[in-house]
This record gives C-alpha cells, sequence and structure tokens, in this order.
C-alpha cells in the first residue's frame, strides 16, 4: 500500500546505490526536510525550541558519533562526556583566545581537538577488547573532569572553574533567536548525519563493522586493524566534539565541568542501545526517547490533574522511564531502529500480508 | 497486530509533543512566581526544607490576602541541581501566566546559565546568599540580585571572626579550604587569596569531588598539614561526610566554619554531639526565630496547608533562608505596585525595578515578622547586593546558638574584587554598563 515497489526498476549502478532507493522514502525525507526546515521554524514555540528540539538534536548529533564508534566498529567507550567536554572546551579557548575567530571555525576546531584526544584515548583499543576497553576508555573521563576542573587554562583562568560562549554569529549572521539556534544545530545535523551514512557505507565503514564482527578474520583478509580501530575514534570524536561544542555554546551558554560528566557517556550509550546499534537512525530515535520522554513525564502529572509533589513525580518519572527501557530491550533487543524497520518490511505488503 | 501498536504509540507521541507545546493559560488577576527546587538529587537534603520555605513563604502571603489584592500563583520545577534541568524549568515557566517575577535557580551552575539568557528575556534572576559574586555590580548586572550577601562578603565574615579569635593577627597561621569541586566551591578562592596576602597566613585548597561522600584524602591532608582553621564551602551529603572525618582525624569541630548552604539543622542532627563546636555563617541572622514563624504556623499549618511534611521543619535554617528569599520577590512585587500601580499584576521589568529600589526599614521588618531575622536592606542601581550582614552560628550538640556579633564583608577587600570580575565579565560578554547617575 504505502511501500508498493513494482515499477522502480533500477538501470545504473548509481541508483541502485542510493541511501533511499525506494521512491516513497525519498518522498519522504524531502517532506521530513522540508517540515525542519521551513514549516517548524516559522511554527513552534521557543519553549519547544530551547527545552525540546535544540537538546535532541544535539544529543542526536552526540549519539550519532557514538553509534560510529560503539555501533559500527564494536569498540564500547564510556569516554564520551569526555570527547564532548573537549569539543567544548577547545571551541571555548579558540573563541576567546584569537581574537575575531569565526564560529563555525571554532566549532571545527573543537571537533578536531576532540579527534586528536579521540585517537591517543584509542590507542588501548588496539590492544584490548571489549570490557578492559571500556574500562580505558573511563580513564578519559576521569582525566578530563580532573582536567577541567583542575587546570586554570582549560576554562581561561576563571575563577569560579565556570564559563560562558560568547555571541554566537557566523558571516554577519547573529544568532541569538531560539530558532537560529535550532537552524545551525539542524545543519550541522544534516551535513554530518550524511557525512556518516555515506562513510558507513563506504569501504571505511565496512572495514569498521569486519572489525566488530570478527577481528581476526578481518585483519586475514587484509583490513588494517590499526587503522579501522583509530579511524573510527576519530571520526567519532570529532562528531562527539562538535555535538560537545554545541551543547556548550547553544544549549547551556554557560558550563561548568559537570556538564560532561560520566553521566552524560552512560546516557549517550543508553541512547544508542536502546536507538539500535550500528544504525544512523537508530541514533536519532535514541535521542528522542531520551530526551522527549522525560519532558512527556513531567506533564502526564499535569494533564491528569494528579496532585502530586515534585519529589515524588521526579521519582515516579525516573521509575517509568527505567520500566520503559527494560521493556523496549526485552520486547527488541536491536533497538528502536529494528522495530521501525520491520514496520517498514510490513508495510510493504500491508495490507495483503501472504 | 503490530501496526495497531505503532500507531496508538504514534498518536501518544503526537499528543504528547501537541501537549508540549500548548501554550499556557493565562490567569489576568494572579501574579506568577516561578519556583525551581531540588527535592531529588545529591543535594536534596539542603534543597527540600529550602523548597518548603519559598513555597510556605508565597502560601502566606496569599492567606492575608496577597499583595494589595494580587494573590500569588506559583508552580514548583525539579532541577535535581542539574544545569540542563535547570535551563528546561526556565525555558518552561519564564513566560507562564503574564511572565515570571523573577527566578531563584537555587544552584550557582544554572544562575551561570540563566544570566545569559535573562536580559535577552527581561527577567530578573534572585541569588539571595550565592550566584555570582561580581553581580553585585547592577551597572553590569542589570538582571541579577544576588541580594543580602555573596560568598565573598560570607568568607570576609568569617575571616573576621577568625581574626578577632586570634587577637587581630593570623601571620604564619594555616587556613584550609575544603570545597565542593563546582564553580559554587570555587567562588570563594578569589577573596580567600586576597585576604591571605594581607593578613599573611597560608591558604590551603583543598577540593572534594562532587558529590562528596569520599573525602579520606583530603581529611588525610588535614591531618598531615595541620592547618589551624578548615573553611567548609560544601552542600548537600558533603556535609555530614566532612564533619565525620574531622571526627576521625580529630580535628576540632569548632576549628571549622561553614558556609551558609553547609550550616543548616539536617547537616549536623544526626551527628548530634560530635558535631558540637562546628560554626556556620548565617545570611543576616538565619538562625533566629521570629513572628513570620508563628504567622506561618498559625495562618498554614494548622490550616493543614504547610508544604513540610512535619511542621518541625519551620524554624530551621534553611526553610528560614527560603522564606526570606520568597519575602524579597514578594517585597520586590510590592515595591513595584507602588510605583506602577497597587493591586495590579507587575510585569517581570517593573517587577525588576522594585528589586533594584528596595529599601525594607526597620520598621518595615518588624511589621513582617523578620525584624529581628534581617537588618534593614536597600538597592540601589549600582548596589544588587543591598546590605550585607551575617553572624557566626555555632551548634552545641542540640540546637544552633548565635554566638558572634554582626559582620559585614570589609569593602576595601569585597569592593575592587567585585568591579575586577564585573569589568572581565563586561569584556569577555560584550556588555555595555549601563550609568548608574
Amino acid at each position: 500500500m504505502f511501500y508498493r515497489e513494482n515499477g522502480q526498476f533500477k538501470t545504473s549502478y548509481a541508483a541502485d546505490q542510493q541511501i533511499f532507493p525506494i521512491a516513497q522514502d525519498r518522498i519522504a525525507i524531502l517532506a521530513i526536510l522540508l517540515l525542519a526546515f521551513v514549516a517548524v521554524p516559522l511554527t513552534v514555540s521557543d519553549y519547544t525550541f530551547q527545552a525540546v528540539l535544540i537538546p535532541f538534536l544535539i544529543m542526536a548529533l552526540a549519539a550519532l558519533g557514538l553509534n560510529i564508534l560503539v555501533g559500527y566498529c564494536g569498540q564500547i567507550s564510556l569516554g564520551t562526556g569526555a570527547f564532548m567536554a573537549v569539543g567544548a572546551y577547545a571551541a571555548y579557548n579558540l573563541q576567546v583566545r584569537i581574537e575575531g575567530m569565526p564560529l563555525l571555525l571554532s566549532l571545527l576546531g573543537g571537533g578536531l581537538c576532540a579527534m586528536a584526544f579521540g585517537v591517543v584515548f584509542g590507542l588501548p583499543s588496539l590492544r584490548i577488547r571489549g570490557l578492559y576497553l571500556a574500562v580505558a576508555t573511563l580513564a578519559a573521563q576521569f582525566f578530563m573532569d580532573w582536567l577541567a576542573s583542575r587546570a586554570p587554562w582549560v576554562t581561561n583562568n576563571s575563577s569560579s572553574g565556570s564559563v560562558s560562549a560568547g555571541q554566537l554569529s557566523i558571516a554577519g549572521w547573529v544568532i541569538d533567536t531560539p530558532a537560529e539556534k535550532y537552524l545551525l544545530c539542524l545543519g550541522l545535523l544534516c551535513i554530518l548525519g550524511l557525512l556518516a551514512k555515506n562513510l558507513v557505507r563506504s569501504a571505511t565503514g565496512r572495514n569498521w563493522m569486519a572489525m566488530r564482527d570478527m577481528d581476526v578474520a578481518a585483519s586475514v583478509i587484509g583490513i588494517r586493524p590499526v587503522y579501522a580501530k583509530l579511524s573510527a575514534f576519530a571520526v567519532s570524536s570529532f562528531i562527539v566534539g562538535i555535538a560537545g561544542a554545541l551543547w556548550g555554546f547553544v544549549h547551556l551558554g554557560a558550563w561548568e565541568p559537570a556538564a560532561f560528566s560520566l553521566d552524560r557517556s552512560f546516557q549517550l550509550l543508553f541512547m544508542i542501545i536502546i536507538g539500535g546499534l550500528g544504525s544512523i537512525m537508530g541514533s536519532l530515535f535514541g535521542a528522542a526517547f531520551f530526551v522527549l520522554l522525560p519532558l512527556v513525564l513531567t506533564h502526564v502529572p499535569h494533564w491528569l490533574g494528579l496532585p502530586l509533589s515534585t519529589a515524588s513525580a521526579t521519582y515516579i518519572e525516573h521509575m517509568v522511564f527505567g520500566a520503559l527501557i527494560v521493556f523496549f530491550l526485552i520486547v527488541e533487543p536491536h533497538g528502536l531502529a529494528r522495530l521501525w524497520s520491520t514496520a517498514k518490511q510490513k508495510l510493504r505488503l500491508w495490507p495483503f500480508p501472504h | 497486530m503490530m501496526l495497531k501498536k505503532a500507531a496508538l504509540a504514534a498518536a501518544t507521541a503526537a499528543l504528547g509533543f501537541g501537549a508540549l507545546t500548548a501554550a499556557p493559560m493565562v490567569h489576568a488577576q494572579d501574579q506568577f512566581v516561578p519556583l525551581l527546587v531540588y527535592r531529588t538529587g545529591q543535594f536534596a537534603p539542603l534543597g527540600i526544607p529550602w523548597a518548603d520555605g519559598k513555597q510556605d513563604y508565597l502560601k502566606l502571603v496569599n492567606a492575608k490576602g496577597g499583595v494589595n489584592g494580587v494573590k500569588i500563583a506559583y508552580e514548583e520545577c525539579e532541577t535535581a541541581y542539574d544545569t540542563a534541568k535547570g535551563v528546561e524549568c526556565y525555558e518552561r515557566l519564564k513566560n507562564k501566566d503574564g511572565g515570571a517575577a523573577g527566578f531563584d535557580p537555587q544552584s550557582t551552575g544554572i544562575t551561570f546559565a540563566v544570566s545569559d539568557k535573562a536580559p535577552g528575556d527581561k527577567r530578573p534572576i534572585v541569588t539571595v546568599g550565592y550566584g555570582l559574586s561580581q553581580s553585585a555590580n547592577g551597572a553590569v548586572f542589570e538582571w541579577n540580585f544576588p541580594l543580602l550577601g555573596n560568598y565573598w562578603t560570607a568568607a570576609d565574615s568569617i575571616i573576621q571572626d577568625i581574626l578577632k579569635k586570634e587577637k587581630g593577627s593570623l601571620k604564619g597561621k594555616k587556613i584550609a579550604l575544603v570545597y565542593h569541586d563546582s564553580p559554587y566551591g570555587k567562588e570563594p578562592i578569589p577573596l580567600l587569596q586576597k585576604r591571605a596576602e594581607k593578613e599573611g597566613f597560608q591558604l590551603m585548597l583543598l577540593p572534594v569531588t562532587a558529590p562528596g561522600v569520599e573525602q579520606k584524602s583530603t581529611w588525610l591532608q588535614v591531618r598531615q598539614q595541620r592547618p589551624d582553621y578548615v573553611l567548609l564551602w560544601s552542600a548537600g551529603v558533603m556535609t555530614p561526610t566532612a564533619i565525620r572525618e574531622a571526627q576521625a582525624t580529630n580535628f576540632a569541630r569548632d576549628k571549622i566554619y561553614a558556609i551558609w548552604w553547609a550550616g543548616s539543622d539536617h547537616d549536623v542532627k544526626d551527628i548530634g554531639a560530635g558535631a558540637k563546636g562546628y560554626n556556620t555563617v548565617t545570611i543576616h541572622n538565619t538562625a533566629e526565630r521570629d513572628k513570620v514563624h508563628d504567622e506561618v504556623k498559625s495562618l498554614v499549618y494548622d490550616k493543614s496547608q504547610g508544604t513540610a511534611a512535619n511542621v518541625a521543619s519551620v524554624g530551621s535554617m534553611a526553610h528560614t533562608r527560603g522564606m526570606v528569599i520568597s519575602m524579597l520577590q514578594v517585597e520586590a512585587i510590592r515595591t513595584a505596585q507602588e510605583k506602577y500601580g497597587k493591586g495590579k499584576v507587575m510585569t517581570p521589568e517593573q517587577v525588576r525595578w522594585g528589586l533594584e529600589n528596595l529599601n525594607l526599614t526597620q520598621d518595615r521588618l518588624n511589621a513582617l515578622g523578620f525584624g529581628k531575622i534581617l537588618r534593614p536592606i536597600q538597592t540601589s542601581c549600582s548596589n544588587h547586593l543591598g546590605t550585607d550582614w551575617s553572624r557566626i552560628a555555632q551548634w552545641d550538640g542540640a540546637k544552633w546558638n548565635v554566638v558572634s556579633d554582626w559582620y559585614q564583608g570589609d569593602k576595601s577587600m569585597v569592593e575592587p574584587l567585585v568591579k575586577e570580575y564585573a569589568d572581565k565579565y563586561a569584556r569577555e560578554k560584550n556588555v555595555k554598563a549601563r550609568s548608574c547617575n
């Protein structure tokens, strides 16, 4: 019905290898992009931008970066918060120390610094795997927490250890309204998302997946483990670093080391587990689940008119959230992305299943 | 079946999203005061009585008929002391019911984040006894009001009390600052460094990683270095942990001075006699009981409308501080009404004017039932702090006793710092200072 593919014949390799081989998908994506870039900025309230959409976009970007490393290359990382912090503090330092530094360049600079940091902390992955590697990446997290609160140059000698971003502008376009901030985050997410999608469809991505599935076999058939693993760390940290810089500059405006604590790392890891490991779409689903659900849960007692105290509402929110995570993982261990693809598969035959 | 589920899920999600973005209901006749609180998380022991106090006082104002007949509407929003959550609360409540009258974020980190947004949104930020110390400079920080005192005046008052104990000279003494490793804990450092230079004592900085349940190494350093005094900038679970560690290392509790957030009843009650001698600095005289406590009991709790689970928490220091914060916000609204129209709902800009032109005389404070708790306060365009006073209270194993006279932060110490840091902020942020003449 919705996914009738008859009549869609591919007559070239290029057509067969495109990201969205089905015409309906292409139309849907274009419609979503139009909606996101045009309709949303015109219609949505400031609160929705600031509290819902901007955190969602930035977290989606961070989850995307982490998914490349964990989902595609199988290198479990608990240091995502640290990679975000490196991105944020590096971008901040470029911004305050270099007069007239363009915003985009400092964001990219933040990404590049995070990339270098990621490669250095990715080195242990060449010798150790799995849980041991996860513990090694924890070191990155603790090192960064320590550096941000102990080294004065990281925060430009701020007496309180809290730093704040200056004015955001790109080539004369001053980004100060929530809608403009949203467009900036959306634009970056689209560009980096497309890059990531094409990377994982290319030889590089296949190297990563081979490493994930069986590294010994992969190296036997000529895939270089060093290159594959470190490139995954590099690309992942780059994207996560940019997300960190956006989190600091666009969402918080002013932040302290606690903004990128271990909790953040766990949160991102749960995001991609819930969303779906090894799927670009899954990163978006996971981020949406984590950003929207607590807000919806906060509002539920309000709509029902339940006279709940603030504390009980918060505890109930925690419990429901935890229960939902467990439920989703039992129902679909491969995450929300798999649910989505199952639904698509069903829709291909619906309403006449064989 | 699967499809039905998916459709149901999608519908639910759409519903939820719609409700998230729905416009707030407007009551034209109520003045809305948002209450950012943390009743959960690592600072909950402090946050709960604080939040109760804020809400209780607003209930008392409403029970007495509001501000010239205008009732106060309020809504709590849980931040759990987390900056991102606090920002969400701020965004959610800032435009509710015609605009939030002023935010008390209850967290230094959230204050930093919302101070960036407040001038654009035109919403006052009220940080009683915390926040950015340099925001006392009203010319640069038009929307911030660190009323009654900040960490610099507090640290300075503590040093003055120590000076008194040491007969006026601290030459060659060692003073340690054991602090929560966050902007909150680092805030007093610049002032203490200046004081150390002037008085000739050695300042030891001992950071404690949040949440502060692990302090063995910190107190090991205290045991090795044997400082003469310890200043404690802690909150929540970090405070009792520190006192117990001091007990274990045999560091005299009467040589410990805590900031007001670490000097509440719940911090020491469970330790009881073990905390005997522990000192805290108070915002003005918040260890005192006054008429306002009786009024809250008779008009709110006896009508079983009290916020706290137990009436016993009325009169505890954290609860009193909460009431003081609400009282200042309400008085700012009242001051604004005197200029812009009695019995009207004030806009946030008008409330800001009220905060900047507060003038609480002793008579007024007596009438409000805060005569023993506070001293007269007057704010102006250049001075957003009003008047800082503090006293030292000591725990005798069962209750707090005020043991010192009144102190004020030394202006020659605090004011240059305020100026230096406010100028630095203005430079970094491209803020043009207002002229206050």
